[in-house]
């Protein structure tokens, strides 16, 4: 019998997500004597045209990673939905536009501005930008077209199933695979995959006594115990708007959770939970004194959506 | 005229694409090297709270996140006018170098050593890491596998993360670590010595013992007279992770030495329509194109710039080899881009005897990591050496530490122009009139990039992974005559 066919791709990501893979080690293996990779830019020497002249659903599992940021990322997202039976949102950047989806809150020409022209190091008194087609003396040279925001995967095309986090834990990665390899029934079609159905505070090693705080503080501006909740010490801590499955990798390390698994089951908007679960903890009945409390957080946006804005309703605007 | 385009292009972290035009005689008249991405940080980081910029530009590269969090924790310090603690200052350098372990070793084994432990002209399906492993046996190929694995465990205790790591704050490191993590990480470092003086091995047993090869490093197609850009500490050594910046000439001579914070009286970008990506040059002698020389403001920042700009390495094992490395490709300074893979290895020996010596610091486990920043925040720079090249950070900030402004020239950026010209120069010295375009002058046109180690994910502040690679060839109508794709 044929092994199963996988491709992974990148499109607008870091990189992370490949790493992650590779991180499984030795199982990477175990991968490899299952299935038959069929794409994999990292590793392989395939061709986009050898993934064009598949037959439509030709791929088992693909699972994609990276935002869709330019025209050919958004092409190439087109081509494997068509060529995979199972279409995989690998990473925070292919589910919910991660970081890079932090992008939305500006224009495409403010963006531009800042990188070709107002940067102080920049050197462009002729005020060019990069064009999709430029006219040289030789001929023509072509580079994808910059859309005007960073948008998921499941915005272009139909996904199947979500990989959270920035990136996926490597032991979450292998459960996965080993999941597929073993055969076993997969849950229904939109499902989240390697990943907990709890919040990150579930797994965290620090005790919570839900204190109510009077203010917040900035994680440089106080030393933290090391076994108390940072949310109990007035540091904004993304925890309990964020899904289970890392291992409360960055509270265990003494710096606070910023919710890079997604939020957690049955909370669609992580930024909403966010602000529920805060208001939960201040010390005051008066609404102008919690307001006065709130105003302590920097940057309460890019906090509570630093990864799941390009996928919230408040980031989707105007895409 | 025709045009080769190679897309995308592959072994490297990141999108690229290189269209190379030939004229009716079929003889190379202009190659342009197109990175077809941009994410742009610089922008969307306004208005964040400056201390989460060490958490917010890791993810320009999941490859070398590192370099980020470092040159950024640092643009923080500035930023807040703060000195950091010694031990958190130690504990960064410690976490940084194992980190350069790590990368250094990914890049010999499975991106650029292929070209040389398996051989240039090597059948496709060879030229990867598992042929490297082939080639040099089993038991190397275990011993790559365990010092990423041993790196990996380590960034984790240090880090917080081996992906995108998080301790590194304004003012120090949010996790020191225990004698138990301190031994742990000592026994590791020590068997990345050895795994320096064992990947050094490999390059003299299979590069160097080579002739054919060493030509080939030599060889005028692969080599560029440019500036040299490296970071070096108060003796003019090599430092990756802090110092002052320097830059000498095409002749070795000092040109310039700077703080990070006066960058920009040293750099500009500039810009062209064709590409995402920016050319940094030296401003004091101006952008003159794709030229090298020593009248072209073009310079590199690469493992072989950094030895270069710098008088030696500050470890023992490291500097021997530095000597031989000049005394063997006739001193300096050295500008056979190829000379790159072996500089890195150097890099690697180094990395890890710096590793080690921290590692064996008794100042390494005090809990005093912290200090806690009083001053009213405005602007700073933040640099450190990334594998490919000089990284800097440049934040300003209003009273409250929220982001005005953000600037970015990371480790690629540097190298655009300069590897935009080495892969003109080799495609003219491999495509004559009536040549065949094989694979294996494919790849020999790659070798010229690779050696730059380049990452796009970095550069356009978007990917990695592999970079695509497209060569078309078209005709003075247009017309696509050829292509050769891979990704």
């Amino acid at each position: 019998m044929s092994k199963p066919k996988l491709a992974l791709y990148w499109a607008a990501s870091c990189g992370g997500c490949e790493i992650a893979v590779l991180d499984i080690e030795e199982k990477i293996l175990d991968v490899d004597a299952n299935f038959e990779i069929v794409l994999w830019p990292c590793v392989t020497d395939f061709k986009y045209n050898d993934v064009r002249s598949m037959p439509d659903k030709a791929i088992d599992l693909c699972l994609f990673n990276g935002g869709i940021r330019t025209s050919e990322n958004r092409e190439i997202a087109e081509l494997l939905r068509k060529k995979s039976k199972i279409l995989v949102a690998f990473g925070s950047c292919a589910g919910e536009g991660c970081i890079p989806g932090l992008a939305n809150l500006s224009t495409k020409k403010s963006l531009f501005d800042r990188v070709y022209k107002e940067t102080p190091s920049t050197d462009n008194s002729n005020g060019m930008f990069p064009q999709t087609v430029t006219k040289i003396s030789e001929g023509e040279l072509e580079i994808p077209e910059f859309l005007e925001k960073l948008i998921p995967l499941d915005a272009v095309v139909p996904v199947d199933y979500y990989i959270p986090g920035c990136p996926p834990q490597p032991h979450q990665v292998w459960a996965v695979l080993e999941h597929i390899i073993q055969g076993k029934p997969l849950p229904p079609q939109g499902s989240v995959l390697g990943a907990g159905v709890k919040s990150c505070c579930d797994e965290c090693p620090r005790t919570r006594e839900e204190k109510k705080i009077r203010r917040f503080y900035r994680p440089h501006e106080i030393l933290v115990d090391p076994r108390q909740c940072l949310l109990d010490q007035g540091i904004v801590c993304c925890g309990p708007a964020t899904r289970s499955g890392c291992g409360a990798l960055c509270v265990s390390a003494g710096v606070p959770c910023r919710g890079c698994y997604g939020a957690p089951p049955e909370s669609p908007d992580q930024g909403a939970k966010m602000l529920s679960a805060l208001s939960s903890v201040i010390d005051s009945t008066d609404p102008e004194e919690i307001e006065q409390i709130i105003s302590t957080i920097a940057d309460p946006v890019g906090t509570f959506y630093r990864f799941s804005l390009a996928g919230s309703m408040l980031g989707r605007r105007g895409k | 005229m025709k045009k080769i385009s190679i897309d995308p292009v592959t072994r490297l972290e990141g999108h690229g694409k290189i269209d190379i035009f030939l004229d009716d005689q079929g003889r190379v008249t202009n190659c342009y090297f197109l990175v077809p991405e941009l994410r742009g940080f610089e922008k969307f980081c306004e208005g964040r709270p400056v201390e989460e910029l060490p958490r917010i530009l890791t993810r320009i590269c999941g490859v070398c996140p590192e370099a980020h969090h470092m040159a950024s924790a640092k643009a923080c310090d500035a930023v807040y006018h703060v000195e950091i603690p010694s031990t958190a200052k130690k504990l960064r350098e410690l976490l940084y170098s194992i980190f350069f372990v790590a990368d250094h070793t990914v890049h010999f084994y499975a991106l650029g050593g292929p070209d040389f432990v398996v051989g240039p002209e090597a059948p496709v399906a060879e030229r990867n890491v598992l042929g490297v492993i082939r080639k040099v046996g089993l038991e190397a190929g275990k011993k790559v596998i365990h010092t990423r694995s041993m790196a990996h465990e380590a960034l984790t205790i240090l880090g917080g993360k081996a992906i995108h790591p998080v301790t590194a704050l304004p003012g120090g490191m949010a996790k020191g670590i225990t004698e138990e993590e301190r031994k742990k990480i000592e026994g590791y470092t020590k068997e990345m010595v050895e795994f320096g003086k064992f990947t050094l091995k490999v390059v003299e047993d299979v590069v160097l013992a080579n002739k054919a090869y060493v030509d080939l490093i030599l060889s005028d197609t692969y080599a560029h007279k440019t500036y040299s850009m490296g970071t070096v500490d108060q003796k003019n050594r090599v430092n990756f992770y802090d110092g002052k910046i320097r830059v000498v000439d095409t002749q070795g001579k000092e040109f310039v030495k700077f703080e990070a914070k006066d960058y920009l009286n040293v750099l500009a970008e500039h810009v062209e329509p064709w590409t995402y990506l920016k050319f940094p040059y030296l401003k004091q002698i101006g952008w003159k194109g794709f030229v090298d020389g020593q009248e072209s403001g073009a310079y590199k920042a690469t493992p072989l710039s950094r030895l270069n700009a710098a008088d030696g390495m500050a470890t023992p094992l490291a500097q021997a080899e530095y000597e031989r490395f000049y005394k063997t490709l006739g001193g300096k300074p050295v500008h056979a881009t190829l000379a790159t893979h072996w500089a890195r290895v150097i890099e690697l020996l180094y990395a890890a005897e710096r590793s080690l010596e921290l590692a064996q610091d008794l100042e390494i486990t005090s809990g005093n990591i912290r200090t806690i920043p009083t001053a009213t925040p405005d602007e700073g720079v933040g640099c450190v050496e990334a594998p490919r090249g000089t990284l800097y950070h440049h934040y300003i900030t209003d009273e409250k530490g929220i982001v005005q402004k953000v600037n970015l020239i990371v480790g690629t950026t540097n190298n655009h122009a300069a590897i935009s010209m080495s892969i003109k120069k080799a495609a003219m010295g491999l495509i004559k009139k009536g040549t065949t375009i094989t694979d294996g002058i494919l790849n020999k046109i790659e070798m010229a990039f690779r050696a730059y180690d380049p990452c796009f994910a970095c550069a356009t502040h978007s990917l990695p992974g592999e970079m695509p690679l497209v060569v078309r060839i078209l005709s003075p109508e247009g017309e696509v005559l050829d292509q050769v794709e891979r990704f």
